[in-house]
């Protein structure tokens, strides 16, 4: 295949990933590896490299606006971020000594938990302060809502932190921003309120992918005339995502649709990986 | 009071993070359109792996890269300012923290950018 080509399909697909990880909110990352693996017959370890910057430049753009509206609790993202990056640096180093096809099944089983909790009921909770550690770490803060200003409390900061961790290490391993971990961490463990937590990790997820873009950069994981399509791709995808989401209001079948494609992705990502053929 | 010091750092941290994107954006896409002009025409194989060219694989390679105009010199180039952003917008949540006398803060902050500072050392090792 030329490299014209190969470009435009990359471009085109990195679009699409964009744009459904966008309106389904499970970024662009879990779509774009599969399609360059499975489709495009590309080596694993450039997919991830290539996906890690194109998580960069999503995230970075839309914190951009979500930090101007005051949602986003810039304590309670700092503080995590202290677990994702040490999460990334490991899971990056990880990356560069376990076999391919373990990342592959990793990856699968990542992709369909996440598939699975994008179709989860979003409920907005607020709970009253309670936990001692989030009063010392000033992690209880408020956020807009209808023009009145909601007050939440943070619970949990040790369990949220751990899981953290881990979310830190799955994306150095598998190039993704892995949203849905870190949604499992603040909703579920930390209990604060989804529009929140939705868009402190959002915030997070530039910091944790740069600190292992950094090591796979030095490592020629990331190469530049596949980085180039996929980055750009994605990141229009993701812009044109943001847009529509803002007239639509239910995405519901989306949702549904992307999820069994995913799914299936996932299913033929586990068994290759199985079968060592990535 | 400190809310509004809240609010401003948050601003700024904002247009850190758009100006990232856009700069970083475009110098990759003007990298893009050199790397078009010269290779589309050429084979493209990345069923294995084997690094990068070693043009693109050294701060040196790239700068020199940069001035005799090859694309994928500048695309990394590009690629690594998109990198640093969020570095730069850790960089910006400190002197916020540290306006506002958050010396808690202030110290959790300085220690993600540590982290990050190791993450990229430890690349030639291990």
């Amino acid at each position: 295949m030329s490299v014209a080509v190969l470009t435009l399909i990359v471009l085109a697909g990195s679009y699409l990933a964009g744009l459904v990880g966008s309106l389904t909110g499970l970024g662009g990352g879990v779509v774009i590896i599969p399609l360059l693996t499975l489709l495009l017959n590309v080596n694993i370890h450039y997919a991830i490299g290539a996906s890690l910057i194109s998580v960069i430049a999503t995230s970075s753009g839309s914190a951009a606006a979500y930090v101007k509206e005051g949602i986003t609790n810039i304590r309670l993202g700092m503080f995590l971020e202290i677990a994702t990056t040490i999460g990334a640096l490991a899971g990056a180093m990880l990356a560069l000594h376990i076999q391919t096809s373990v990342i592959a099944v990793i990856f699968g089983v990542i992709l369909i938990f996440s598939a699975i909790m994008s179709l989860r009921p979003k409920k907005e909770q607020i709970h009253d302060p309670k936990s001692q550690w989030a009063e010392t770490l000033k992690l209880n803060s408020s956020y807009p809502v209808n023009d009145q200003v909601v007050k939440y409390g943070v619970q949990n900061v040790g369990g949220g932190f751990l899981m953290m961790l881990f979310a830190g290490i799955i994306s150095g391993l598998l190039g993704i921003g892995s949203g849905a971990l870190k949604v499992v961490a603040m909703d579920g463990i930390m209990r604060i309120p989804f529009k929140v937590s939705t868009t402190t990790s959002n915030f997070m997820i530039g910091v944790t992918a740069a600190a292992s873009a950094v090591v796979y950069l030095q490592r020629g994981y990331i190469d530049p005339g596949l980085s180039m399509p996929v980055v750009i791709g994605v990141l229009l995808g993701a812009l044109t995502g943001s847009k529509i989401l803002v007239h639509t209001s239910s995405s519901q079948w989306i949702r549904w649709v992307f999820a069994v494609i995913v799914t299936f992705l996932a299913g033929q990502m586990i068994y290759n990986g199985l079968n060592h053929k990535i | 009071m400190k809310k509004i010091g809240d609010l401003d750092i948050q601003q700024i941290i904002g247009w850190v993070l758009r100006l990232g994107v856009l700069i970083s954006m475009s110098v990759v896409f003007i990298g893009g359109c050199f790397y078009w002009y010269r290779h589309s025409g050429e084979t493209a194989n990345y069923s294995k792996f084997v690094g990068v060219p070693d043009f693109v694989h050294s701060a040196s390679g790239i700068w020199h890269g940069i001035f005799t105009l090859r694309g994928r010199a500048i695309i990394q180039a590009g690629i690594i300012l998109l990198i640093a952003t969020p570095v730069i917008r850790v960089l910006f949540s400190a002197i916020g923290f540290i306006l506002e006398k958050d010396w808690l803060y202030t110290g959790i902050t300085i220690l993600v950018l540590g982290i990050i500072i190791l993450s990229a050392f430890t690349g030639h090792a291990g």
